[in-house]
């Protein structure tokens, strides 16, 4: 043997050596992933090619104009984008106190025995389709929603957002006025975005550490300082998280406020009254009779709320990564 | 390995001399009594322990030795009231503090735990929180209120008590997570001190440790037994031999419940015991 050979000390290339079969699958479940990724992308190149004609023709002002009077070459979304925002935003303020109290009962009040019914109760909420939303919130909750619509107009009434243009004190109430609101429309959105919100923080509550909990027991906490000082601060990203899911899908609800929301073109913060917008809502509507011009208007529409949903998902899916919660998923 | 022939009686439930002296009521200085009672406990229809007692002494360190699975980790929750978190969990007989039985009706389990602090195998800061803050977290969970002043001071002695005041307190505002394994079991030993128990139950504190840390933590143990009843439980023989002055042995044989094959001071239980099996334990022959 020769041992004068002085020996290699740099880093050799070491071959991974994977088996045939783990390249194969590799190789196929990265090929479905970038279809999904593909798609997406065309999706959104598709949306941003067919706006390019839309601001040429209309510029800024697609952006700043309220109203949608194509007969009078008035377009813009500004109203829409506004009661788009407004019905999400309810949606969420109702949604977001539910979705957290339900997800704290079932991840730590709720005996073991009834957990897995209220979890899949739970999902199922979030398997009804929106149609029937629709219907529970136009027949059921409407008429019930007037005299608290009334009273909120009533007593909050100097708060802009609250304001309707009507009498509050007329001695025979203008019941239509707070019919087809944002504010009922957001009620019934948040319907929708509970179980979504509800699942994520459950999910994430269930994964507060063992140690940590018993920590906190074993000091003489109680249940409730257990999940202040535990469970809560271990699920911040998860509640968060969850939440601006919620908020992306109650931004694209269509159906639903479709048929709850009167159409208005106003740009307004009034919630309460009758009427209002939203960029879903005038896709579908205005869909069938578009011209080619308004058709690539309302595929800008469509483009502006895809920007959006995927800015609320994105600020969601950094928020999750960032918590221990979900570095711990990842990990 | 099997086990050696029994050398005396069949049972393996030769409980210790069970001390039934009549427990002074008055909150002993530097810790209290507590007695364990005829304690059986079982998971489900799984019966883990069999008619278990044994008291622990203030101005004492007792440990418990014993094969994995022997039940002495059961028994140590059950003493602080950490067992009913099982939801399959139940128990039967009395356990004693100072005379009291923790799991009588009037009781409250957390002023129970609060009495009977615990170290838990893992070390188990609260990781959103800073050092300081994990210290007084004991307050904020029981609803304690103190004043900034009470705060730092109460940081600094169950700090010094828990033996790592020097090595911290530059640094108090950082996470307690932040810290090594060692620093963070004595970080826990001081969040639990903080707020002032009678007892300290510590469940396989250094098991997780290297030896540099499980050395101090045995230093802590020793300066912090006349201020509290301590009862360890440890799979270390020398450690056990080290910190303590009575230990008890757990066994579980095939299939049978455990309980404690023999108690007494820790020189006689390493020194002279007089169950064969005690013998073959502490020598290393089995388990």
């Amino acid at each position: 043997m020769d041992v004068s050979v002085s020996p290699v000390d740099e880093p050799r290339t070491i071959h991974p050596g994977t088996p045939r079969v783990d390249r194969v699958f590799h190789g196929s479940v990265r090929a479905v992933a970038l279809v999904v990724l593909v798609i997406f992308g065309a999706i959104g190149l598709f949306l941003g090619a067919k706006s390019i004609s839309t601001f040429h023709l209309y510029g800024g002002r697609f952006l700043t104009e309220s109203d949608w009077e194509p007969s009078l070459n008035r377009i813009g979304i500004s109203s829409t984008l506004l009661g788009t925002m407004l019905v999400a935003l309810t949606a969420l303020i109702i949604a977001f106190p539910l979705a957290l109290a339900t997800a704290l009962y079932i991840s730590e009040y709720a005996p073991a025995r009834l957990k897995p019914a209220l979890v899949s109760l739970v999902d199922v909420m979030a398997a009804v389709p929106s149609i029937i939303y629709a219907a529970w919130g136009f027949f059921l909750l409407m008429p019930h929603m007037i005299g608290v619509s009334h009273w909120l107009h009533q007593y909050l009434g100097f708060i802009p957002l609250f304001r309707v243009d009507t009498d509050p004190n007329a001695a025979v109430l203008a019941q239509a006025r707070y019919t087809g609101s944002m504010f009922i429309a957001g009620i019934v959105v948040s319907m929708m975005v509970l179980p979504i919100a509800c699942a994520v923080m459950r999910g994430v509550f269930a994964q507060a550490p063992i140690g940590e909990r018993e920590a906190a027991y074993a000091l003489g906490g109680t249940r409730w300082g257990m999940i202040r000082t535990v469970v809560l601060p271990f699920g911040r990203g998860g509640i968060i998280g969850g939440t601006m899911l919620g908020l992306g899908r109650a931004l694209g609800e269509t159906v639903a406020v479709a048929i709850i929301l009167s159409a208005a073109f106003d740009f307004k913060f009034r919630v309460l009254e009758n009427g209002g917008s939203t960029i879903s809502k005038l896709i579908a509507e205005r869909f069938g009779d578009a011209t080619t011009v308004q058709l690539a208007a309302l595929l800008t529409a469509g483009f502006v709320l895809f920007v959006l949903t995927l800015i609320v998902n994105t600020i969601a899916a950094i928020f999750i990564s960032r918590s221990r919660s979900g570095a711990a998923t990842e990990a | 390995m099997s086990l050696p022939p029994r050398s005396d009686t069949p049972s393996i439930i030769d409980a210790g001399p069970i001390v039934l002296d009549a427990p002074d009521m008055e909150p002993a200085k530097g810790g209290a009594h507590l007695d364990a009672m005829n304690i059986s406990a079982w998971f489900g229809s799984n019966k883990v322990l069999e008619l278990v007692s044994l008291s622990m002494n203030p101005g004492t360190v007792t440990a418990l030795i014993g094969p994995s699975g022997c039940g002495k980790s059961t028994f140590l929750r059950i003493l602080n009231r950490m067992h009913e978190m099982v939801p399959s969990a139940k128990l039967a007989g009395e356990v004693r503090l100072n005379g009291e039985d923790i799991y009588g009706p009037e009781q409250r389990v957390t002023e129970t735990r609060k009495r009977i602090g615990m170290v838990f195998q893992k070390p188990n800061p609260f990781p959103t929180m800073s050092i300081a803050e994990n210290v007084i977290a004991g307050l904020k969970l029981t609803g304690r209120k103190e004043r900034r002043a009470e705060r730092a001071e109460l940081v600094e002695r169950s700090l010094l008590r828990a033996g790592v005041w020097n090595e911290v307190k530059d640094r108090l505002d950082e996470p307690g997570g932040a810290l090594s394994g060692g620093q963070q079991q004595r970080l826990c030993i001081a969040r639990a001190l903080a707020v002032d128990p009678d007892v300290l139950l510590m469940d396989e504190p250094c098991s997780a440790l290297d030896p540099t840390s499980t050395g101090r933590i045995e230093e802590t143990i020793s300066e912090l037994m006349s201020e509290v009843t301590i009862v360890i439980v440890t799979h270390n023989m020398q450690q056990a031999a080290r910190v303590s002055q009575r230990c008890a042995f757990f066994l579980a044989e095939a299939g049978t419940p455990g309980g404690i094959v023999e108690s007494g001071s820790t020189e006689k239980i390493f020194g002279d015991p007089d169950d064969l099996r005690t013998k073959d334990y502490v020598h290393g022959r089995f388990g």
